[in-house]
């Protein structure tokens, strides 16, 4: 696997670790966290399995960032109780979680453009030479390293000392998930990884996805775009206004019924049936053609 | 951008990265347009001076005495430029170097310490300061533009108010036969004098080597340890860096520590040779700190810069205060230049960074 290049193949693959009865890498047990009168969540349950992509999907204010903070030791449960490996825990730090191998990957927040590949990679866990005062951060070994792990994920830099903002979206967000993996992520938390990009970019960034799960990991894939869910997901857990609106596993869900569950389905057709008499009124003085109104609610559920 | 620029292959894979010249390497360094600046200003008042038929820009007098200008802003803008790139300012280092040595005369004239005593004691007060910018900063969450610019006043006012209550003038002098014998007072006062062919004599100003010493540990810090990794990334993106496990408040709060220290330095520096503390002395500092910072190109916004463009950008500012006398030009021009420069600097840095970094 490491020495194809990744390709659409790869989806098809079987995961190299099995779900089994092994306890699930991460778990969150009827979560709840209120920000004063807010109720961000309530009783929110999820469970990520080694070797499988969970997508965690909801519309914006749904709560999914607030469910990862608390995954990722930023925030506290109020009630509910984390429990990795089947054993309780308590995140006091975004440290503590990354401790027991889970790693968040926020959206735009993952890597600094300003600084090089090798700086970026590794940011907060730079490897050292020499003693006392002259203890120094091991830029040659980082560069191979960086090198190394960056031509593994298909990305080929000849000068790791190269900012990471000549990268592009989606290479960036592939740095962040490799940097994670290499630092002993068990559990990736993904967080929107694909909402800011193109299509190509975001083919980069599911294969990738795909190619982490293959290699055993837990990931858990936050996105409110069911098209990049559908394809690489194992379980889909859907929040709603701060609860969980439904589990269900590949297969037994289509893309219709998870945009309803979304608590956007019904929004969407209204807003179609808008659109559509929106584009019938037109402008004051009438195009010569008339709109194509027939292709609209078509494109809209594609979004 | 313009269709020429860095038109780097889109292609995934190999190739990547076309191959690019030494000299666009070298330019894409950050301190690259501080190193323009700085022969760009050398030739302009070697050619004004010149032009006037005065020979002291070129001679060894004249580059010590602009460099130990330099040196002064040079002290303490590499911790500036540091606390620049992790997101943060100091503006009340100005107020810091007042203070500290108000704090040095009064320990040696009013409580009859040793003059060394009192330098280390205002060192430490002076770094608690600035451990106590870092501390609002990083717990209030304020632009630390505002909690410094806070702390310029107070530092500046304590230092009148302390200084009233033992003297009736604004500043202290300190007896110049303590400071001869002191061993530290012997170290930030120090000249050595060089003898000239023709029998006249020239002093090199220790302030100089503290300046070159200074930024040559400021390279290394950013450059070479984890803890400048760390100083960059926390201007990168603080909550970004705090998610992959730096300690972004020690760091703010060690580089408020650092640039107070500095302050320190350059006081006890500026109070040996002078023999005294003045309580209006630093005064602007900040903002010559922070221009010298700029045009080694340092963004205001945090998370880029180079210490050795710090140097550089000190040297330029140096070179133009004192060739502006050389050059026998009314020193009131000093600021308009400095102005300009801090103008080119900062759209020559940007396109530098467009051009050749391919950093938008």
């Amino acid at each position: 696997m490491d020495a194809t290049p990744m390709t659409d193949a790869l989806m098809d693959k079987k995961p190299s670790a099995t779900a089994g009865d092994a306890p699930p890498l991460l778990e969150a047990r009827d979560v709840s966290k209120y920000f004063g009168a807010v109720v961000a969540l309530e009783g929110v349950s999820l469970t990520v399995r080694p070797g499988r992509v969970t997508c965690l999907l909801g519309d914006n204010g749904a709560g999914k960032s607030t469910l990862i903070k608390t995954l990722s030791g930023v925030h506290r449960p109020d009630e509910g109780t984390l429990a990795v490996d089947g054993q309780p825990v308590e995140f006091n730090s975004p440290r503590d979680a990354l401790d027991a191998g889970i790693a968040t990957v926020y959206q735009d927040l993952s890597v600094m453009p300003l600084m090089s590949i090798t700086r970026n990679f590794f940011l907060g866990n730079e490897p050292t030479v020499g003693a006392g005062p002259f203890k120094r951060f091991d830029l040659k070994k980082s560069a191979g390293i960086a090198r190394e792990e960056m031509k593994r994920i298909g990305i080929d830099v000849r000068d790791t000392d190269q900012a990471v903002g000549t990268l592009s979206g989606g290479e960036r967000q592939t740095l962040a998930i490799a940097r994670a993996e290499y630092f002993g992520a068990r559990v990736l938390i993904l967080d929107e990884p694909t909402s800011a990009l193109g299509v190509k970019q975001s083919a980069i960034v599911l294969r990738h996805i795909i190619a982490a799960r293959n290699r055993g990991l837990g990931v858990i894939f936050i996105t409110h775009n069911v098209s990049h869910a559908l394809p690489i997901g194992d379980t889909f857990t859907i929040l709603s206004r701060g609860r969980t609106g439904g589990q269900f596993n590949r297969g037994d869900v289509d893309e219709a019924q998870l945009h309803s569950q979304m608590g956007g389905g019904d929004e969407l057709h209204e807003l179609t049936r808008e659109l559509e008499a929106l584009a019938h009124t037109g402008p004051a003085a009438p195009p010569t053609a008339p709109p194509p109104a027939a292709d609209a609610p078509g494109s809209a559920a594609t979004h | 951008m313009a269709s020429t620029t860095t038109a780097a292959p889109t292609a995934p894979g190999s190739g990547r990265l076309r191959q690019i010249s030494l000299t666009q390497r070298v330019l894409a360094r950050p301190a690259a347009g501080a190193l323009i600046i700085v022969i760009f200003v050398w030739v302009v008042f070697l050619v004004l001076s010149l032009a006037r038929g005065n020979t002291a820009f070129l001679s060894l007098a004249g580059t010590l005495n602009y460099l130990d200008v330099a040196a002064q802003i040079g002290v303490i803008a590499t911790s500036v430029a540091l606390l620049m790139i992790a997101g943060e300012f100091d503006l009340s280092i100005g107020s810091m170097v007042g203070f500290a040595g108000i704090m040095m005369a009064i320990g040696v004239t009013i409580w009859g310490l040793p003059v060394w005593l009192s330098i280390i004691l205002a060192m430490i007060l002076t770094t608690f300061l600035g451990v106590i910018n870092g501390f609002i900063v990083v717990r209030t969450g304020l632009p630390s533009f505002i909690v410094t610019l806070a702390t310029l006043f107070i530092i500046r006012g304590f230092s009148s108010v302390l200084t009233s209550t033992v003297s009736p003038i604004t500043y202290i002098p300190i007896d110049p036969t303590l400071l001869k014998t002191d061993p530290l007072a012997q170290i930030f006062g120090f000249s050595a004098t060089i003898t000239n062919a023709d029998g006249s004599t020239t002093s090199v100003q220790v302030s100089i080597l503290f300046w070159i010493v200074i930024a040559i540990v400021g390279v290394y810090l950013l450059g070479r340890t984890r803890f400048g990794n760390w100083i960059a990334g926390v201007g990168g993106s603080s909550a970004a860096a705090r998610n992959l496990g730096v300690p972004v408040a020690r760091v703010k709060i060690a580089l408020f520590a650092l640039t107070a220290l500095s302050a320190a330095i350059l006081a006890a520096i500026q109070t040996t040779r002078f023999t005294s503390a003045d309580i209006l002395r630093g005064t602007g500092y900040e903002l010559d700190a922070i221009t010298t910072a700029v045009i080694g190109g340092s963004l205001l916004t945090g998370g880029y810069g180079s210490v050795a463009g710090t140097a550089l950008g000190a040297l330029a500012l140096g070179m133009a205060r004192q060739g502006i006398v050389f050059a026998d030009i009314n020193a009131d021009w000093y600021k308009i230049a400095i102005g300009t420069l801090l103008l080119v600097a900062v759209v020559l840095n940007g396109w530098i960074r467009r051009r050749f970094a391919g950093l938008s």
